[in-house]
């Protein structure tokens, strides 16, 4: 099983869950831009968690055999706060680089009116920069924040195709599929979701005729309660459920490679990615970006 | 105004393209040429536009360095040295890993009146041995004995070949030696392997002509 987690903080993370990773098959991941538990009060403090994304965390991964993408944004929690407004304002050093493959986190988590200033201001930077946008929504009063996000989306002038809408549930998932969007799911130990239920989902979604296209399954683990392992396990349950190993390798592999290949910054050598590319829509001809390994 | 050596020879660099990457580049080469201040938007996007990966024939050199180091190489002829240097602590400051690589390869080409060893510095603090690496190229002609001493020790301790470490036969000394020396015995009461970096580095101390130097002397 090859596995590309499209949503976990390594940064949290210690050198035991990359080899364990590893050994279960993550070969690459993407780790978005987030608040990281304790609010930051500057500027500098966003700077060099950046810095650590593009260097740092990219290096120690490349020690595991894991290819280690991110995504930049200043993400909704924060925005809240007027003294880190000024993060708007660094955002394009970033997404400028290889290996950035989003703009995001982004979108609501108390749904204020700064979040949404900030939010819209980062889906217009993924237009500037021809980025896909990672929008979380909200733990709180999911339904109305996803509703506003998907509100927010359509204006933005994004195609539906470049953005994901994170963290699903079964209440949020068919008004973001409506909608044409991605739709992201973060398995969790024992909350939000879990692997059994995200096979439901798939089975509903193979059921009713939708496939499994436009589906992300990842992780989100970090600081808090948290298993780097819920994309092997995923993969698990469903084959445990009668899917085929490639219907596992499609959601956990090909997709991600689909969706975030539509950067064009991906860090992933051509084995990896011809045969996602070979499922993917015509935004991957003439792109040579993928071309050659870097580590 | 300012002479950049470059990292591999611009023909090879060329060679190493295929014929869109290659527009590409000359495009890239060009603009930076015309409007040194271009430097800071071509310099990231770099790879992306050419290739990255080893580049045939040139034992431990990448393209996307080499690509890199030409945009500097190209920008520095319209820039005085204090200029360029600015503009290589800007592409460093906010440099990804890869970046602030090309960054030291490109100071390692720096003429004499240039000193990056501020960056060198930043580099060393790091961890990542791909920059550790490139900062004891020669620019690290630069660095004083001690932070010098410290860089090659580190080398040793992260596992950088001191293949990478220029000046080691000339610079290497009683002072570096005792302080390999004293690593050896720690790694041997530890009962780990000693890696064979280090009788290399002893031995290019006692051939060394400043052998028989002490520290501040």
């Amino acid at each position: 099983m090859r596995i590309f987690d499209p949503h976990i903080h390594m940064t949290s993370r210690t050198t035991d869950d990359y080899e364990a990773m590893h050994a279960a098959g993550v070969r690459a991941l993407v780790e978005p831009a987030f608040w990281l538990g304790q609010p930051r009060t500057n500027v500098g403090s966003f700077t060099d968690y950046f810095d650590a994304l593009v260097g740092w965390e990219r290096f120690r991964a490349a020690q595991f055999g894991i290819a280690h993408h991110c995504t930049i944004a200043l993400n909704p929690k924060e925005a809240n706060d007027p003294r880190c407004a000024e993060v708007l304002d660094v955002l394009p050093r970033y997404l400028a680089k290889d290996g950035v493959v989003a703009v995001g986190e982004v979108g609501f988590d108390s749904m204020t009116a700064a979040e949404e200033k900030a939010f819209v201001r980062q889906l217009e930077l993924a237009v500037e920069f021809e980025l896909p946008a990672m929008v979380h929504t909200p733990h709180r009063d999911k339904e109305q924040g996803t509703r506003r996000t998907l509100e927010l989306v359509a204006d933005s002038g994004l195609t539906p195709g470049m953005v994901v809408v994170d963290h699903l549930n079964e209440v949020t998932v068919d008004q973001v599929d409506e909608a044409g969007c991605w739709m992201g799911f973060s398995i969790y130990p024992d909350t939000k979701m879990d692997e059994h239920r995200m096979v439901a989902i798939l089975r509903r979604r193979v059921e009713l005729g939708r496939g499994l296209g436009r589906v992300l399954v990842n992780s989100a683990a970090d600081w808090g309660r948290s298993d780097p392992l819920k994309t092997a396990r995923t993969g698990a349950a469903m084959l445990e459920a009668g899917f085929t190993d490639d219907d596992v390798d499609r959601v956990l592999w090909r997709n991600p490679i689909e969706f975030f290949g539509q950067s064009g910054r991906l860090l992933l050598d051509d084995d990896a990615t011809s045969d996602a590319i070979t499922d993917a829509t015509a935004t991957f001809e003439g792109n040579s970006v993928l071309r050659g390994s870097r580590d | 105004m300012t002479d950049i050596r470059p990292l591999a020879d611009p023909d090879t660099v060329r060679a190493a393209l295929d014929d869109a990457a290659r527009q590409r580049h000359d495009a890239l080469t060009a603009e930076v040429a015309a409007d040194p201040s271009r430097l800071g938007r071509t310099f990231p996007a770099a790879a992306r536009q050419t290739g990255r990966g080893p580049l045939p024939g040139l034992d431990g050199v990448l393209l996307e360095d080499a690509v890199r180091v030409g945009l500097v190489r190209a920008a520095a002829q319209g820039l005085d040295a204090d200029t360029l240097l600015a503009e290589l602590r800007e592409l460093y400051r906010y440099g990804d890993s890869d970046e602030k690589r090309a960054v030291l390869h490109a100071l390692a080409g720096a003429p004499a009146e240039l000193d990056g060893s501020d960056l060198l510095h930043d580099a060393l603090r790091t961890n990542d041995t791909r920059l550790v690496a490139a900062a004891m190229g020669p620019h690290s002609d630069r660095l004083d004995d001690d932070a010098w001493r410290q860089g090659v020790l580190k080398c040793l301790f992260t596992g950088v070949p001191v293949a990478a470490v220029t000046g080691l036969a000339t610079r290497a000394d009683r002072e570096l030696a005792e302080m390999v020396q004293r690593y050896r015995r720690e790694r041997e009461a530890a009962g780990r392997d000693v890696p064979p970096d280090v009788q290399v580095v002893l031995d290019a101390c006692s051939a060394s002509p400043r052998h028989s130097d002490r520290k501040g002397s």
